[in-house]
């Protein structure tokens, strides 16, 4: 069955697809975009923990479904096996109008000048793929700026000496620490750091039509009550929908991009909700899947010109997967810290993340997220036992007295940690499935350590009785913060797309996600994705001249 | 409405406490007791409530026929292994010995130090640590999935239950985000 023509597909409702969507309708494109999930609410799992984006032993809340999707994952020693969408190694984000964005903890970080800059800022590191970006910092400026004001960040404009220069303030002030973060401020301060309240996509006051944020306990994981969380499900989604240009799909499953034998895409084909086949064509095509499903369907999309996939001719598609080796350590305290002020995360210090002795790159630290009942079960120091009255007794003494300081290690990119398509595979509906393999870079580890160690001294400074390291930076990479699989780069052979995210001798495909990221940052990774959004529909809207988009 | 929500919280929560033990979906009456003698081994009532007051065996027989289907097998086999191997180690059902027996047999399962030949394919700790789990999910998680009866682990934490959206600090006069919770 063949729908209508329409300018633009965008295939993917999340952070960057969400932003794409609304530059380009409100721009007066006709746009579908296609989401493989739902529209999702509150009240489907309120605050159940069971079924939270951080916890999922049963299934996602915010999907995908066990029932249709599958990926394979190969352990480290090379065998593989099937894993469901809620089991850890599945890599998830989310599959639901505004993706990730719903549920997330809403950092806001915009990565500093050096991050685009790694392989001139460190030199080569053996083993990786690390590199510039083809884009500076400053170049993105203006985007963050849209994506502050346009999705809506609280923060202190001034607070973070190391931050990146920015022209305007954000628009709304910054969260008061609770009184974890105000312990740790202090204690950072005696420690000669620079602490200040971490950037939030979440309202602090009215903005935007919506209300402030009145700082439940949970937050992360959780869809908003009240809509405080700023999301693009709630700001600039709405926005394209009002503008009369684009259509919404949900439930659709894309299967492939056509691209035709001058190389250029013509649509795509895929499945509505009922499992009927459907072909949409358009003049542009958008891929903002998140870094493994980008991959998963450029590499599934094989024409006479790209035989291995749509962008591959140089084996480049699904290279450098990357996400974040999250570290820090945890301290047990005499007092009471925990206030109920959620969601818990308000405080960080940006003193680790680049410009450390004999350190590649570095990460933000900062207090974490409240730990819910059933995870806190496994917040544990070295040697507790898991059960019985010891159990019990940790519980009940510690659960308001535990901080735990940890960040986002910046991951050293290499080829091998990659996403490829499963030979057998496939889904439900016959679509091969990705498969995940490889290793993080083995500096990571040591990057870990580093910045576990600093966690443990600000812990110590602020009178923890007791502190423990968790050290991450091994196995494969990927997960919610997943990026790197079709970088961009000015050289076709060792990039997958030009610096306005086209994959390379495909004038009208465009790749709108965190897969574009060369290397991804010491910081949570959304902002950028947003700006990337909005720098890429920004381009394709002002140079586009009808018909199918060609630079040639 | 705080009163109105905590209805519907009890509400919400009366046929997991209420569930008489002859009514299982799953679980025979015999791997029920011996579920609640493990999982209370896990988390034993002192002056809180215990797993047994928790009424996780709910958790248990309810996500056995839902969500845990497919741990089904792995549950039937693994409680009659746990049955044979208490017999062979100590002459007695897991639930007919003493508590500290109990415990000192959970402890060497954990390890997986208890005689092989009792235990089939079953694999002793990783069947430990998944009891153990999914005990842990039934007593700190929502009471809709059947365990964590009238909030028990909620209140043992003292931290606020049912959690009443924002009825507890929101105050509409004020849009003040930084307002500290009373």
């Amino acid at each position: 069955m063949n729908d209508n023509h329409v300018n633009a597909i965008v295939i993917g409702a999340g952070a960057g697809g969400g932003v794409v969507a609304k530059e380009l309708a409100v721009a007066g494109l006709t746009v579908v975009l296609f989401e493989r999930g739902d529209w999702v609410t509150y009240d489907a799992h309120n605050d159940d923990e069971l079924m939270s984006q951080r916890t999922h032993p049963f299934e996602n809340p915010f999907g995908p479904d066990n029932k249709r999707h599958r990926r394979v994952f190969v352990e480290s020693d090379g065998t593989p096996r099937i894993v469901l969408p809620h089991e850890y190694p599945f890599s998830n984000n989310a599959a639901c109008v505004g993706s990730g964005t719903v549920s997330y903890g809403a950092m806001a970080w915009r990565f500093m000048e050096k991050d685009f800059l790694m392989k001139s800022s460190y030199g080569h590191v053996e083993g990786s793929t690390l590199e510039d970006w083809p884009i500076a910092y400053q170049d993105l400026e203006p985007y963050y700026e849209k994506a502050e004001w346009e999705i809506g960040v609280s923060g202190d404009h001034n607070g973070n000496p190391f931050q990146s220069p920015r022209r305007k303030p954000y628009p709304m002030p910054a969260f008061a620490y609770n009184r974890d973060g105000q312990m740790l401020h202090d204690a950072a301060e005696k420690l000669g750091l620079h602490p200040f309240p971490i950037p939030m996509l979440r309202n602090s006051v009215r903005y935007n039509g919506r209300p402030a944020c009145y700082r439940m306990r949970t937050c992360v994981g959780f869809a908003c009550p009240v809509n405080a969380k700023c999301g693009t499900h709630n700001t600039v989604i709405p926005v394209a929908l009002e503008s009369g240009n684009c259509e919404l799909r949900t439930n659709c499953q894309v299967a492939e991009v056509m691209v035709n034998d001058k190389g250029l895409a013509t649509g795509v084909k895929y499945f509505d909700e009922n499992d009927k086949g459907h072909i949409q064509t358009a003049d542009i095509v958008v891929i903002s899947c998140a870094a493994v499903e980008t991959a998963r369907l450029l590499l599934n999309s094989k024409s006479k010109l790209f035989p291995h996939g749509a962008g591959n001719n140089y084996d480049w598609v699904g290279r450098n997967l990357q996400g974040h080796a999250y570290t820090g350590a945890s301290g047990i305290f005499e007092e009471e810290i925990y206030d109920d002020v959620g969601p818990g995360a308000c405080w960080a210090v940006g003193d680790f993340n680049h410009d450390n002795e004999g350190i590649i790159g570095g990460g933000a630290l900062c207090n974490s997220f409240f730990t819910p009942p059933y995870a806190f079960t496994r917040l544990r120091p070295p040697g507790a036992k898991q059960w019985g009255l010891e159990h019990k007794e940790f519980q009940r003494k510690n659960y308001k007295r535990i901080s735990s300081v940890r960040g986002p290690f910046q991951e050293i990119p290499n080829f091998d940690a990659r996403v490829t398509v499963d030979p057998e595979v496939k889904d439900h509906w016959g679509i091969p499935v990705a498969r995940l393999s490889g290793q993080r870079h083995a500096y990571d580890r040591i990057g870990c350590q580093f910045m576990a160690d600093r966690a443990e001294e600000i812990l110590k400074e602020a009178g923890a009785a007791l502190t423990w390291q968790a050290v991450g930076g091994r196995g494969l990479s990927g997960d919610q913060h997943q990026s790197g699989t079709a970088r961009m780069g000015d050289d076709p052979q060792t990039s997958v797309t030009d610096k306005y995210g086209r994959i390379h001798e495909i004038d009208n495909l465009f790749v709108a996600d965190g897969s574009l990221h060369v290397t991804n940052g010491g910081f949570n990774p959304v902002l950028t994705i947003m700006a990337l959004g909005f720098y890429i529909g920004e381009y394709i809207a002002t140079s586009w001249k009808g018909g199918t988009f060609t630079t040639r | 409405m705080r009163q109105l929500c905590y209805t519907c919280g009890s509400i919400a929560i009366l046929p997991a406490c209420t569930a008489k033990y002859s009514t299982w979906r799953f679980l025979t009456d015999d791997e029920a007791k011996l579920l609640i003698a493990i999982s209370e081994q896990f988390i034993p009532a002192d002056k809180d409530p215990g797993a047994t007051d928790a009424k996780v065996v709910n958790f248990f027989d309810k996500q056995l026929v839902g969500y845990y289907k497919k741990h089904q097998e792995t549950y039937r086999k693994g409680l009659q292994s746990i049955d044979a191997s208490a017999i062979n180690t100590f002459h007695k059902r897991f639930i007919d010995l003493e508590w500290d027996q109990q415990t000192k047999f959970l402890e060497s399962m954990e390890v997986g130090k208890l005689p092989k030949e009792d235990w089939g394919e079953i694999n002793q700790s990783s069947l430990f640590r998944m009891l153990l789990d999914h005990t842990m999910q039934a007593f700190y998680g929502s009471p809709r999935h059947g365990g964590n009866c009238n909030y028990v682990s909620f209140k043992m934490l003292k931290i606020d239950y049912p959690h009443v959206i924002g009825q507890n600090r929101y105050n509409s006069n004020s849009m003040d985000p930084n307002q500290k919770a009373s």
